[in-house]
């Protein structure tokens, strides 16, 4: 017989704690794990798995390493430390200033000189991540919408909408423009949200755009600003990708634009920038908002408190950014390498007859698989990007979990490992494409 | 010496009137509504016509991005910085920032620096005290910062920085190991440096397991993470009174979580009762709020009192009982200065069968290791699931891996830590002992504490009136005349009015008879009625 004893009731978590918005489910994640469980390690383990998926800078570390050898006494506080005391009690949320100089100079530096950025406009966060979803809750309320242009970065499902409860509606874009973004789709977006009863606070675009890989074009964004300014709502430019465009002529900022405008209508723009990508520091957590509307400068001001940059790590950063010898350099061999690794992947690819969106930015090229699909769906995509992480051993990113509208789209990341080991992949890939055409040969009779 | 801190608050800020969302609520129009409106009760017709008077003014006012017009407050008082209540609000919209509007939660937050807290915090900003260079400025004693054992730490950095970033054999030690994405929630190296440093420091008898640490960028979003984790939008916790003003904005701002007082009395030197938690929860109840935690901090702040061992056991029994979470924020556990013991939460679960998951525990580097800037939080957690969620959480708040490098090696070297902790006890207690004699000289009776880098003191004497207003005028009078920043009670929501918190860690002995004979000045104009 059955003895039924009252289990006492466990304590209860909140939404946000049991919500699947995290997103750590999708495929864009399992793919990770994958990675983690077999890891390719060029003499330890040859036939692991090559990770194609985490858009990481790593061709540049070199440089890094050689300013920490030369210059020790920015990681340190100098001889007896003086100025530690003063670092280590600072935690003031205007962050250090020569810190935010050398960030605003920096982010000059990067456009070239085509624009100007003020200091008093920086916000420090720790990481975009943080500048992303602070922006939102200021821009936004729960329920309202972001309008986002397809395909976009996996992580937006969770840093946008997670805490903040807000949506993202999508701004559909396909290759029969290489994934531009017109006029026409960001009015349908808009059309969707009002359908759907939400109110529209933002279009947040990435340029360079990530997953695409590629900058968007100046006509492009004077179109968005119209928009934005017609509907008087607000502009966020996710620029983290901006030093990693591969010549700096072909990256135009939204900074540019509005400069060009004489700042006319500009307090609904705002930047956000980190050291993550064009830096490779990741680890450092560097990010920043740069707004041109003073109420968001001091509402992110305060908000910043939940996300400060570690002093010590301004303090160092502040010294490397503002060593203008180490920085110019820094830029310019950066963007040669990664259009080296760009070109690099793209004639190993066209080897292996797999075509690409023509890049010019980023840590990433976006490469279409549409031929390789059994059908033209999600699912079927899905199971090739199964295939090529469990048979080729690749994991790189299927474009369904970038929200992209035509299925076989992936996006593949080059810049997180060595030539040799990106050699490597491309061999794979080219094993696994000859594969596939002796399949499909039927067996001649002789 | 007294330093001039810098702490995260506001520039000089107009007070911004109240109820910016029940005007959302009622007239839902984009150009009216961004934070400036009023509170308009009443029908639609006054709202349309008052949308349409904005619409005019604002067709015919060009957008005006400018920074915010100077403060109205006069050089003599803050009284006017001080929030005005709805019924004096404000239609006209002043300074405009341009068309485009924020979201109401960034009002709320704007809303929450108007605490004199904040206010007096700012002041000092502005004029602050130095023994040479500026002997008339305001001396600070309303941040809770301890800069008597910096001297320690500067001597461990200059002589033990270089091998533990740079590491000349290459290898992990380089930048490019600390350089690359780490997991959001610490380092490995890191969860274990940190669990044995609370081990050594807070837990003494029992010990911290790494697996249940989460690390982030302070305490400040370790204690939001966690409120996000244990409570919806709209539920509360109780918080036993008085309490850290920082609450308000740190745990409301983002989450929505309402902070219930449970009013606490120096009869009891303010510990609270398990009646008084019990009646607050009730009430909550009637009023169909969920009661989703009760926060408590251990030391306390402001008071510097140590819950007694069997507060803790009848806070956990009360919260099994009513199936509510317990954060118990122990920031202060290594700041013990008296002769009484300090038990850590994680002491009591440790005698103890199951049902732990509903405790948590808030940790930090920024008042035992005097370092707020690096931004080193904890959330201690016995429940997986928290952990699994605050974990991905952590992407927003993350210490960084440069900090990390550093504390690990820090927190690692247990001889200097020891060192640390028994020089610091010293010279804490020798700065407490002499301020509260100094105010005592006074007639200023201090509250008994044995924690914290503050004294708890009863200036009600000096008051006005036996109210919370009486009680401001005695603070705007210490902050513009007596040039001292305090914390007056009403700002930690105590019940009891003329209590202020001061905080003496940034003190050195010299800087003492200045403060006393600052307050005696004041003091003296208190007794006499104008």
């Amino acid at each position: 017989m059955a003895i039924e004893i009252e289990q006492p009731s466990s304590v209860e978590l909140s939404k946000v704690a049991v919500s699947e918005t995290h997103g750590e489910d999708s495929p864009y994640f399992a793919g990770w794990k994958a990675y983690d469980e077999d890891p390719y390690q060029e003499s330890n383990n040859p036939s692991g798995v090559i990770q194609m998926g985490l858009a990481e800078n790593q061709v540049s570390f070199d440089l890094l390493e050689e300013y920490s050898e030369q210059h020790s006494e920015a990681f340190t506080w100098g001889k007896g430390a003086p100025g530690f005391r003063e670092n280590a009690l600072f935690q003031d949320y205007h962050g250090l200033q020569s810190f935010r100089e050398a960030m605003a100079s920096f982010m000059e530096q990067i456009r070239g000189g085509r624009a100007k950025f003020d200091s008093d406009r920086v916000v420090l966060t720790a990481g975009a991540t943080a500048a992303n979803e602070l922006l939102t809750f200021i821009l936004a309320d729960p329920g309202d919408a972001l309008l986002v242009p397809t395909p976009y970065y996996p992580g937006f499902d969770r840093d946008l909408r997670w805490r903040t409860g807000v949506k993202i509606v999508p701004i559909h874009c396909d290759s029969s423009n290489n994934f531009q973004i017109t006029p026409q789709a960001l009015e349908a977006a808009y059309k969707e949200a009002e359908a759907m009863n939400k109110k529209v606070r933002a279009v947040l675009i990435t340029n360079p755009s990530n997953p695409l890989g590629a900058t968007i074009q100046r006509s492009v964004l004077e179109e968005i600003l119209d928009f934005v300014t017609h509907k008087n709502i607000h502009l966020v430019s996710d620029e983290i990708y901006s030093g990693s465009a591969f010549s700096s002529s072909e990256f135009i900022s939204i900074a540019e634009i509005l400069e060009s405008r004489k700042y006319k209508n500009s307090e609904r723009v705002h930047i956000v920038y980190s050291l993550s990508k064009d830096l490779g520091l990741p680890g450092f957590r560097v990010g920043t908002i740069y707004s041109y509307n003073d109420k968001v400068v001091t509402t992110a001001r305060r908000m910043s408190s939940f996300t400060l940059i570690s002093s010590q790590t301004q303090h160092l950063l502040a010294s490397m950014l503002s060593n203008k010898k180490f920085t110019e350099n820094y830029i310019k061999t950066n963007r040669e390498r990664l259009r080296k690794r760009y070109e690099m992947i793209i004639q190993g690819l066209k080897n292996a007859g797999i075509e690409c969106l023509k890049g010019n930015a980023g840590l990433f090229c976006w490469m279409n698989l549409s031929p390789l699909l059994e059908e033209q769906t999600r699912e079927g995509e899905l199971a090739l990007w199964d295939s090529m992480l469990h048979e080729v051993k690749l994991n790189i990113s299927p474009g369904s979990s970038c929200h992209c509208s035509e299925p076989g789209w992936f996006r593949v990341c080059f810049a997180n490992m060595s030539e040799q080991t990106l050699e490597i992949a491309l061999k794979r890939i080219h094993d696994f494409m000859q594969q596939r055409e002796r399949q499909r040969k039927p067996i001649s009779s002789q | 010496m007294t330093q001039t801190q810098t702490r995260p608050t506001t520039e000089p800020e107009r007070p911004k009137p109240t109820a910016a969302t029940a005007m959302r609520l009622i007239v839902p129009l984009q150009g009216v509504v961004q934070g400036r409106g009023g509170l308009i009760l009443g029908s639609l017709i006054p709202c349309a016509l008052f949308y349409f008077l904005q619409f005019y003014l604002k067709r015919h006012r060009s957008p005006n991005p400018s920074s915010d017009p100077p403060s109205p407050s006069t050089p003599s008082s803050n009284l006017a910085d001080l929030p005005r209540t709805s019924s004096r609000s404000n239609l006209s919209s002043r300074g405009s920032f341009g068309p485009v509007r924020v979201s109401s939660r960034a009002g709320s937050l704007a809303k929450a620096d108007d605490s004199t807290y904040y206010i007096g915090l700012n002041k000092v900003k502005e004029d602050p005290y130095h023994r040479t260079n500026n002997p008339n400025g305001i001396i600070q004693l309303g941040l809770s910062e301890n800069t008597l054992c910096l001297d320690l730490i500067e001597k461990w950095v200059s002589e033990n920085l270089t091998d533990s970033i740079m590491g000349s054999d290459g290898g992990d030690l380089s930048i490019s190991g600390i350089a690359a994405y780490k997991p959001f929630d610490g380092m490995t190296e890191m969860k274990v440096a940190m669990a044995s440093f609370m081990s050594r420091v807070i837990g003494k008898a029992v010990s911290f397991d790494p697996s249940q640490i989460v690390l982030t960028a302070g305490a400040t979003p370790a204690i939001e993470i966690l409120s996000f984790c244990l409570a919806d939008h709209g539920n509360a916790f109780l918080v036993p009174t008085p309490y850290y003003p920082g609450f308000d904005r740190d745990i409301r701002s983002r989450t929505g979580v309402e902070l219930i007082p449970v009013h606490c009395r120096s009869t009891d030197n303010f510990v609270f009762s398990i009646t008084a938690l019990d009646q607050a929860f009730n009430q909550a109840r009637k009023r169909g709020v969920k009661v989703r935690a009760i926060l408590i901090c251990n030391p306390a702040n402001p008071v510097g009192n140590i819950l007694p061992r069997e507060t803790l056991y009848d806070v956990l029994d009360f919260a099994r009982e009513k199936n509510i979470h317990i954060i118990c924020d122990e920031i202060y556990g290594g700041s013990i200065f008296g002769s009484e013991e300090f038990v850590s939460m994680a002491e009591i679960l440790d005698s103890e069968e199951g049902d732990k998951d509903r405790v948590h525990i808030i940790y930090g580097l920024s008042k035992d290791l005097s370092l707020p800037g690096f931004r080193a939080g904890v959330i201690y957690s016995y429940n997986d699931s928290v952990l699994a969620a605050a974990k991905k959480l952590t992407r927003f708040s993350s210490m960084s891996t440069l900090t990390q490098r550093l504390l690990i090696s820090m927190l690692s070297d247990t001889r200097f830590t020891q060192e640390y902790f028994e020089t610091n006890k010293r010279r804490v207690k020798e700065i407490y002992d002499s301020f509260v004699a100094g105010l005592k000289q006074l007639g200023i009776r201090c509250s008994e504490s044995n924690a914290g880098l503050y004294c708890w003191a009863d200036m009600s004497a000096l008051i006005p009136t036996y109210s919370e207003k009486g009680e401001l005028e005695l603070w705007d009078k210490l902050l513009n005349i007596a040039k001292i920043n305090v914390t007056p009670g009403s700002a930690c929501h105590c019940i009891e009015p003329g209590w202020f918190r001061c905080c003496f860690a940034t003190l050195s002995q010299e800087d003492i008879p200045v403060v006393i004979e600052r307050i005696q000045k004041v003091a003296e104009t208190c007794k006499f009625p104008s």
